[in-house]
């Protein structure tokens, strides 16, 4: 999920520094040689299942999905190199650019929302409870897939006997069709998402406040700041590097809304929450256009690799104020 | 606080709620907090117990969907996958940890760089390869792509495999255990605190996955529970959505989560900190 690895680590001092393992093909399968004591036969051995899954189910499918996308291919007959046929197509579709409208719609609303309710949930933990109790609870949705909480919510807002609904019209305010409405149904989305990650993004971010020293709190205490000031002038510069992270790992994966849209509106009413990846979807395998969809793959993927590197910049990810 | 615990967990009892109403009392009534005419229908008809006569007339679509065979084929599903990418990953992350061997920091470096591929770029190429292996509409089919590893399992041991002490693994070396002898023997049950924590949030990863399953899976034979219920909710029927049955079966594919959850909680609550962050 992340990736803040740093140095290599350290050499490891062995027996048997004689250095007598084979070349580094941990790829291939190798004979294990002189009874197994060179340690690059074992690691081949070791990685081998690891490497295959690798080469086979991630390195392999993403150049090819870089390839199909200059190609016509139906799945049928074999593929057809087009060279930018696809990328020219999806440069002049409209509903491409309003599918890309309506994700990042979603993606502002999703994120915008969640981050600032799980920062907040985060340090009600921090500061009010400890409770390892209250923490499993904000992380049930979580343990339920997307498919589960869209449902739900479905129910619960449906016009005529959801709860929500019944409430709404209790309150004497007009019945909202959240899912029916092209207005609302893409805000209704992001909630609902919201509601399942909240708790697991409060998590993580509870994690990197667990890392500031409580001395910070106690001697800002002991200067009459209060809790407000506290949050502004210690917890949010102390844990920038770790809500960095987290959010370049939800902003991805906020991008890649699919389950959500597919249970509840279908992409509809009237293309109002045709996510990209739900066109994509239906490009493929109901239009069986692998080759166009393929580049909308990869559209996406030069898009989340863009604001990667721009929210890296931006937060200075990679520096951390605890040194 | 309270009103978030709220928020989190009304929606849970709702489900059951309405899981344990007919149809007609949903209806009837539905802002009763209580079940409307306490019934076992809806997983009845979730289970397939039903005849399509009776489930017809209760509000259901008589569409023959049995929960019990999608509940098995979840299980089947999650567990290869659990099983074998722990297993494939934590054997990586020995290589990677503990052993020398030249080009390692390299292939490392690799494998962190497919942390960046995002998931879903890579699912319609591998369901075409899927395809071409034949094994559309399997089980097994579902379960290869991730059955080796994922970037973030290798990474994840790793860490923890470099933080185990070294003196424990030179002790064992010098009672003349082999490097095989010692990761069974020494490393693994060493870092079982974490590898229990990953399997729980793979096992779980993989129960609720869509998308891939979606692609892949056409008939019963293959249908898992989150595609099982999007098909049960496409199957309508004309006198409205039967959300007495939708709920049960909601219920049947979230239980398992919950209890897995329940027996770890302490554990998974604890180290979500690691699995996100270093």
């Amino acid at each position: 999920m992340t990736v803040a690895s740093s140095s290599p680590p350290s050499r490891l001092p062995l027996r048997g520094v004689e250095g007598t393992a084979p070349k580094p093909k941990p790829g291939k399968k190798r004979e294990r040689d002189g009874g197994g004591r060179g340690d690059g036969a074992l690691a081949a051995l070791f990685i081998a299942p690891a490497m295959l899954g690798f080469l086979v189910f991630l390195l392999w499918p993403t150049l090819r999905g870089i390839y199909l996308s200059f190609t016509r291919f139906n799945l049928l007959t074999p593929a057809e190199w087009v060279g930018l046929d696809n990328y020219d197509r999806m440069i002049h579709d409209p509903i491409f650019w309003d599918s890309l409208t309506v994700t990042v719609e979603y993606v502002v609303i999703n994120i915008g929302i969640q981050t600032v309710a799980a920062l907040a949930i985060a340090v009600l933990l921090q500061r009010l409870t400890q409770s390892a109790m209250l923490r499993g609870v904000v992380l049930t949705p979580y343990l339920m897939s997307n498919v589960v909480a869209g449902l739900v919510w479905l129910w619960v807002l449906d016009t005529q006997l959801g709860i929500g609904n019944e409430i709404i019209s209790g309150l004497g305010i007009d019945r909202i069709p959240f899912l029916a409405d092209e207005t609302w149904a893409i805000p209704t989305i992001a909630m609902i998402n919201v509601w399942r990650h909240v708790g697991y993004t409060a998590l993580l971010l509870f994690a990197g406040l667990q890392a500031i020293p409580n001395d910070m709190y106690e001697a800002a205490k002991v200067d009459g700041a209060s809790e407000w000031r506290m949050f502004w002038r210690i917890t949010m510069p102390l844990l920038r590097p770790v809500l960095a992270v987290v959010l370049i790992m939800t902003v991805i994966g906020s991008f890649q809304v699919f389950d959500t849209v597919a249970v509840t509106t279908a992409g509809g009413p009237a293309n109002a929450t045709n996510v990209l990846q739900f066109y994509i979807y239906g490009s493929a395998f109901g239009r069986f256009q692998f080759g166009y969809a393929s580049a909308m793959s990869v559209a996406l993927l030069v898009v989340l690799s863009a604001i990667t590197v721009l929210q890296y910049r931006l937060t200075r990810a990679g520096q951390t104020d605890l040194g | 606080m309270g009103l978030i615990v709220l928020i989190t967990l009304l929606p849970f009892y709702w489900i059951l709620r309405t899981a344990l109403s007919t149809n007609a009392g949903l209806n009837a009534d539905p802002t009763n907090p209580l079940p409307v005419d306490l019934t076992t229908s809806g997983f009845e008809r979730a289970l397939g117990l039903q005849s399509a006569e009776e489930a017809v007339a209760q509000g259901g679509a008589g569409g023959g969907l049995d929960f019990w065979r999608y509940l098995l084929n979840s299980t089947i599903v999650s567990t290869l996958i659990t099983g074998c990418q722990i297993f494939f990953s934590a054997m990586a992350a020995y290589a990677f940890a503990r052993l020398r061997w030249r080009g390692r920091d390299k292939v490392f470096g690799l494998f962190l760089a497919g942390l960046m591929v995002p998931t879903i770029f890579t699912l319609l190429p591998n369901f075409v390869l899927i395809k071409q292996l034949h094994l559309v509409d399997t089980l097994f089919g579902i379960a290869l792509p991730t059955l080796f590893m994922t970037p973030f399992a290798v990474f994840f041991l790793r860490q923890f495999f470099m933080n185990i002490p070294r003196e424990v693994e030179e002790a064992a070396l010098l009672d003349g255990a082999g490097k095989i002898k010692i990761f069974f023997r020494v490393i693994l049950p060493m870092a079982s605190t974490p590898i229990i924590t990953l399997s729980v949030l793979t096992y779980i990863t993989s129960w609720n996955d869509y998308f891939w399953p979606l692609m892949v899976s056409y008939s019963d034979s293959s249908r898992v529970l989150t595609v099982a219920l999007a098909v049960f909710r496409a199957q309508t029927p004309a006198t409205g959505v039967d959300w007495s049955g939708l709920m049960a079966a909601t219920l049947i594919a979230a239980l398992p989560m919950l209890v897995l959850f329940a027996c770890f909680a302490r554990r998974i609550v604890s180290s979500i900190g690691f699995t996100g962050i270093k």
